[in-house]
């Protein structure tokens, strides 16, 4: 190993082979391309972005208002103009799944934001400091793994809906609680692969070497360690928001999610189920969404794992 | 071995008591009155109020409430249904054996499919095989119950007409004929429960497997000559059981949250169903009652977990 004392551009292979000279490689180059070969996670991040794309730009142009009631046209299947068909009220059930679409997608990514962010803090902390700090938060970790979910999240919004809906209004205050109660029981995963993550950080000589020089420890994880954890964020990140989509989908289909006069795809299945032998396109359309959602982001999530931990041969 | 099974129960108890404060926390949090109810009822006047305030405890200081609450829970008194004002314990007596049927058997149907499927796909990595049930597995984990659930109503129940649209919760087994429309009315709960259970099951399994394989202990098995069938069934599959057992453990309120849907969809009267209709019909006590239900059950499924663990992996029970 003595040559790796003084380093040589030319006995890097790569440069060593093509004369002519190549952008250097980064950890993100190499990220991207083993990204790009794991075609399903590429055609799932495709399909992801359309389906956002959609929600978002789609109502500038598909105009037709989602809460207009047409009750001589109710059932009706697909048509030319009505290409998803209408539910049981006659209203257009592309205008709803584009609209619900943008509220279940937000709620996903926004309780993605708050887990992440509850997640990356505790995991933080807890491998930074070690001893009493990290068993306790790490006994927190397990208690909030073993609470009932579910039925916790419904007690939650069953107690709070009200209160805060008459504080700051119908829409904004569910969707403060239901993105506070999906992320405040979702950052356990991100806790824990973060925590590993700053144990074995925090040990490397670089860390080392900025305490001598007098960082601070806010300093040391956020500039230091931190950006050396982010790919393990980065998947966890991916993958909670599939998992906040079907949580919220399941409170609105439970009834317990969106008021009714806002169409999220979970609420759209629990209308459709009073009609389900009448109009299964009402059943078939936000069904289909929800899980398509869900898939797409979880094969990114997948190629993404592959993509970023270079160690882990599939 | 009995020491390690008398040290998880220890464990077991202060999770359930700090689980009970977490509860009680989240009520005593909560904005609202218990009593709002009386109070729009003009026949009851303020001084009866106060008094049954009083009666309940509900002035005393919350360390106090806190203590009541939890000896009362600890009895088994919940109080009485605002809705049928049947003790809240007699509603879970007459529903919680359905839900443990449904979650039992779809669970033992789940294991008995996904951990063959996760064995072989495993060692027969990237086959046709592997690639199709890898695909099936991450679409059973991505397909929400609730979609599943209205899928099979759609196909089996209105379009073939094989099973019944509603579970019939008044039948009860005396002959051959009750017990065969039993089963029929039970295959799609259970079937869209094990679906659910089996993708992640097939996925933990396989991830295990493969994890297994290229162990030296392996290898030695290969070495001595053994026939691939003892290779992956004596020595690969019980290791690779340890972690799939801690991760089914991490699963548990999953697997409960997956059957509150399912009993919904498909209207067993189950505890899910009773705590989605006591939570629309602002039923207090029920489901305060249930979500500390819940509580102890994942916790005492955790124990089991814990317990099997200790028996697969007999390290574990000498630390």
């Amino acid at each position: 190993m003595s040559n790796s004392v003084i380093p040589t551009t030319t006995s890097h292979p790569s440069t060593a082979a093509a004369p002519i000279s190549h952008a250097p490689r980064t950890l993100w180059g190499d990220a991207w391309r083993r990204f790009r070969r794991h075609r399903l996670a590429l055609s799932g991040s495709f399909v992801f972005m359309f389906l956002v794309l959609v929600t978002i730009i789609g109502p500038f142009f598909w105009t037709i208002v989602p809460t207009k009631i047409d009750f001589a046209n109710a059932y009706k299947g697909p048509t030319l103009d009505h290409p998803f068909g209408v539910d049981g009220s006659g209203r257009d059930m592309l205008a709803r799944a584009m609209h619900g679409g943008r509220l279940s997608i937000s709620v996903g990514i926004s309780a993605m934001i708050v887990a992440i962010g509850l997640g990356t803090l505790i995991g933080s902390v807890s491998g930074f400091f070690g001893g009493i700090i990290d068993m306790l938060l790490m006994r927190l970790t397990d208690l909030f793994l073993s609470l009932p979910q579910l039925p916790l999240l419904l007690l939650l919004i069953y107690l709070f809906r009200d209160a805060l809906r008459r504080v700051v209004g119908p829409e904004i205050g569910i969707f403060i609680l239901i993105i506070a109660v999906i992320g405040g029981l979702n950052w356990m995963n991100t806790a824990r692969v973060v925590r590993a993550s700053f144990l074995s950080v925090k040990q490397k000589e670089f860390v080392e070497a900025s305490r001598c020089l007098g960082a601070s420890d806010v300093r040391i994880i956020a500039a230091h360690i931190l950006p050396n954890c982010i790919s393990p964020i980065i998947i966890a990140a991916t993958l909670s928001i599939g998992a906040a989509i079907i949580l919220e989908s399941t409170l609105s289909f439970l009834g317990l999610g969106f008021p009714p006069d806002f169409p999220t795809w979970g609420r759209m299945l629990n209308d459709a189920r009073d009609y389900l032998d009448l109009a299964p396109h009402t059943i078939l359309f936000p069904g289909f969404l929800i899980f398509l959602t869900v898939l797409s982001v979880n094969y990114m999530g997948d190629g993404l794992r592959d993509a970023l931990d270079p160690r882990l041969v599939m | 071995m009995r020491t390690y099974i008398l040290r998880r129960v220890l464990t077991a108890i202060p999770t359930l008591f700090i689980i009970s404060i977490v509860i009680f926390t989240i009520l005593a949090a909560a904005p609202g009155d218990p009593l709002s109810q009386l109070a729009l009822n003009p026949e009851v006047p303020p001084e009866v109020r106060e008094n049954l305030r009083r009666a309940l405890g509900l002035d005393d200081p919350w360390h106090i409430r806190y203590i009541k609450w939890v000896w009362s829970m600890a009895k088994g008194e919940f109080g009485y249904s605002f809705s049928s004002h049947i003790p809240v314990v007699e509603l879970v007596k007459q529903r919680l054996p359905n839900t443990l049927a449904v979650v039992g058997i779809a669970y033992l149907i789940a294991a008995l499919f996904a951990l063959p499927i996760g064995v072989l796909s495993a060692v027969r990595q990237y086959s046709f095989f592997d690639q199709a049930a890898t695909t099936f597995a991450f679409i059973g984990v991505c397909a929400p119950t609730f979609f599943t659930g209205l899928l099979f109503i759609l196909i089996f129940s209105v379009k073939l007409q094989w099973f019944p649209f509603i579970y019939d919760t008044t039948l009860k087994i005396e002959d051959f004929d009750s017990l065969l429309k039993q089963i029929k009315q039970s295959i799609m709960p259970i079937s869209v429960l094990a679906l659910f259970q089996m993708g992640q099951l097939t996925r933990f399994t396989r991830a295990s497997v493969l994890e297994n394989l290229p162990m030296d202990y392996v290898r030695t098995a290969w070495a001595k000559g053994l026939p691939e069938r003892a290779v992956v069934f004596r020595h690969v599959f019980p290791n690779s059981l340890i972690p799939v057992v801690t991760l089914i453990a991490l699963s548990i309120p999953n697997i409960f949250a997956g059957a509150i849907i399912t009993e919904q969809i498909f209207r067993v009267n189950g505890i899910g169903e009773l705590l989605i209709t006591s939570t629309l019909n602002n039923d207090t006590p029920v489901v305060m009652g249930l979500t500390f239900i819940y509580s102890v059950l994942v916790v005492l499924f955790n124990l089991v977990a814990d317990i099997i663990y200790g028996f697969l992996d007999p390290r574990i029970a000498y630390e």
